[in-house]
């Protein structure tokens, strides 16, 4: 076991199945780790996970991202618990019905909050953090969804799209004081959030295989990364198509 | 996930809807949605039984894949809680570094805890261990509508023995508490010998077995005559020097389901006599990674799909010690008049050790396994003139490999079926049991 290579770890939606994915390896480092989520018992079923793989100190912390109030109080208690952060993933989510946003404000709003309102906030508070430290690497879930809005689930795409545009500033604010930005778009997973779509099974990714690839993209700072890889060749080709063409189509 | 799911033989191709649950404290209540849905279910690990016995009458499974976690480990004992869907791979990922090795592991490293319990598998140390469910300390089993029960050795202990090889029947067993058994290397050292017929097999298991942990041959199944049973004995020891490294090496994989069985007639006799000839005539030691010793096909990952879209079936059967020689013998000349079989079929002892389940498959004596594409031909002609060659030697066939049994057969081989039917939970049924119960 390489001890040198034992991070302090901040994640934000620790119980999502990616996150747990990318905690793995890390804890398999000897990690420590400071989890947030919004239900208790599922984070002390993946804290007791990580601990039986290696993780050192793990701290369960409580919090619906979407109190963007108790942001400030929920870094404290992580500073307290870590002394500083050496890696941020910010892994909270949901996907929207689209059918029923389209139809319902309140409901669209909410999927916007969920998926884009809270993760902004968290940035703006975590951001300052990485200012004073001037080290240590944020990443953050966006999506493919956010690289084209498509009919079939804009208001997601549009609220990762926010993000990943934001993310895009912050790289280029944080990395001039050494601090790296990593905006991570997964593509099909199999992940609860996922469950009952029917999504195609040759594209359909399983959250281990995405994992190590995020955990190997934050360390090589990579500033953008597609997961699996093969979802930037699509993504091309699917930014490729005309307009006019585009707004034909049923994707 | 709305993928469709399938056992590993792909037949019989009866597609399965899974219903995922991530948590376990969301079990209780996904198990009555699913039931009140749909009547029954069946919980499905990672799809690793071959025939029918991991598939539900309702075609609508319980997927306990996603429970994957480790509950408690305790590295100074061996002692590893982990939820039901883990896989060995997983769990000797996180053991080898801490020196700790499974006690027993079948053939594949991807099959689940919950599986390994459920069929009671057993390994190349059969002689020595057991099955996996002597090793299994405690487990939790969750039947509808029953607070959850833990299991153990006098703790429920008639639910204890009737889920270990139960088939998944008696309840979903959704965590487990292993032991696991010391190891100061990740390495095997190995000997390997090819035998020119199966006498030669058996002297060999008669000498070697008692020296070693592991043994195991693979055997030429299309060679006759004076050659009948002619293979390779392999014997194997964890190496007492070396390094605890987990296996990270490269998988294949089987892109595409072609549409006929790439395993013919001609394929077969050319990789038989080549695997045949390859091994040496004298003694020789070696050293393995344990991937490679313990998991040769997992290296090619999808490798059922070789047998095109119709599938195949694995024939496993255990023959008593007693008729083992002559049966084996009359098995083996049958598959080679048949001119077919598997790449590989495997020959192995099964040791006297006493398993706690009701209806687990090893009895002391000599199991054969052998994989065949999927043919009416084989259903008509080619199995039942096995079976009547395993029958007459007060032999039986193995669940989880099969997909043709009757239910005469079954019931004759396995006399307590009728103690695992009365502990069945109503709501869980496979396709397998709807059928040896009819």
């Amino acid at each position: 076991m390489n001890t040198t290579a034992m991070k302090r770890v901040l994640i934000i939606g620790a119980t999502s199945a990616i996150a747990t994915a990318c905690a793995r390896l890390w804890a398999s480092e000897g990690s420590d780790f400071f989890l947030v989520a919004r239900n208790v018992d599922k984070l002390q079923q993946t804290a007791a996970d990580l601990k039986a793989r290696g993780a050192k100190n793990v701290t369960l912390h409580e919090m619906d991202a979407n109190d963007i109030d108790a942001h400030p109080l929920m870094l404290g208690r992580c500073l307290t618990a870590l002394g500083q952060i050496d890696i941020a993933l910010i892994a909270h989510g949901t996907l929207p019905d689209q059918k029923a946003c389209e139809r319902d404000v309140n409901l669209a709003l909410r999927e916007f909050a969920n998926n884009c309102t809270s993760v902004i906030a968290l940035l703006t508070v975590l951001a300052m953090q990485f200012e004073t430290q001037r080290c240590g690497s944020l990443a953050i879930i966006s999506s493919v969804a956010a690289d084209r809005g498509r009919p079939s689930n804009y208001l997601y795409g549009s609220a990762k799209a926010a993000v990943s545009t934001y993310c895009e500033g912050l790289q280029a604010r944080l990395f001039k004081v050494g601090v790296h930005v990593t905006t991570i778009k997964p593509g099909f997973v199999d992940t609860p959030m996922t469950q009952g779509l029917s999504l195609p099974a040759a594209l359909l990714a399983q959250p281990a295989q995405v994992a190590q690839r995020i955990v190997k993209g934050i360390a090589n700072k990579v500033p953008t990364l597609y997961a699996p890889g093969f979802w930037a060749v699509i993504m091309l080709v699917i930014r490729s198509i005309p307009q006019p063409v585009f707004k034909r189509l049923n994707l | 996930m709305s993928t469709p799911l399938y056992s590993w033989g792909r037949f019989p191709r009866s597609p399965q809807r899974g219903h995922s649950c991530g948590w376990l404290d969301e079990l209780p209540a996904h198990l009555d949605r699913v039931i009140d849905d749909h009547g029954s279910s069946l919980p499905y690990g990672n799809g690793r039984s071959y025939g029918d016995s991991c598939l539900a009458a309702s075609d609508q499974v319980l997927h306990m894949r996603s429970l994957d976690r480790l509950i408690e480990a305790d590295w100074t004992n061996g002692v590893l809680k982990v939820e039901a869907g883990i896989t060995l791979a997983e769990v000797l990922s996180v053991a080898i570094p801490q020196g700790w090795f499974l006690p027993v592991t079948p053939g594949t490293q991807f099959a689940t805890v919950g599986g390994a319990i459920a069929n009671d598998v057993h390994g190349k140390n059969h002689h020595v261990r057991g099955t996996f469910g002597r090793h299994v300390l405690s487990f939790g089993l969750l039947r509808r509508g029953q607070p959850e029960m833990i299991c153990a050795p006098g703790v429920n202990a008639a639910l204890f023995s009737a889920s270990i090889g139960g088939l998944g029947l008696t309840g979903v067993i959704h965590w487990a508490q292993l032991q696991l058994m010391p190891i100061r290397a990740s390495q095997i050292d190995t000997t390997t010998v090819r035998f020119n017929n199966l006498a030669e097999f058996f002297a060999l298991s008669d000498e070697l077995d008692g020296q070693h942990e592991y043994s195991v041959a693979w055997v030429d199944c299309l060679a006759k005559g004076a050659e009948t049973g002619r293979g390779v004995f392999i014997v194997g020891d964890h190496a007492q020097y070396g390094s605890l490294e987990v296996g990270r090496r490269a998988k294949l994989s089987m892109p595409l389901t072609p549409p006929v069985s790439l395993i013919n007639k001609l394929s077969l006799s050319a990789f038989n006599n080549l695997y045949w000839r390859v091994h040496p005539s004298q003694r020789k030691t070696g050293r393995s990674a344990y991937e490679p010793f313990f998991y040769p096909l997992d290296r090619i990952l999808h490798w059922n799909r070789i047998y095109g879209r119709r599938g195949f079936q694995q024939y496993q059967c255990v023959i008593p010690t007693a008729n083992a020689e002559a049966a084996m013998g009359e098995l083996l000349r049958a598959i080679a008049d048949a001119g077919q079989g598997s790449f590989l079929a495997v020959l192995k002892r099964c040791g006297d050790v006493l398993s706690p389940g009701l209806l687990s498959f090893p009895m002391p004596g000599t199991s054969l396994a052998l994989d065949f594409p999927q043919s009416e031909h084989l259903q008509d002609v080619v199995f039942p003139r096995l079976d009547d060659i395993v029958h007459a030697a007060g032999g039986r066939l193995y669940p989880a490999k099969d997909a043709h049994m009757s239910g005469a057969d079954f019931r004759r081989a396995y006399p307590a079926w009728e103690r695992l039917e009365a502990l069945r939970d109503p709501s869980l049924m496979s396709r397998f049991w709807s059928r040896v119960l009819l």
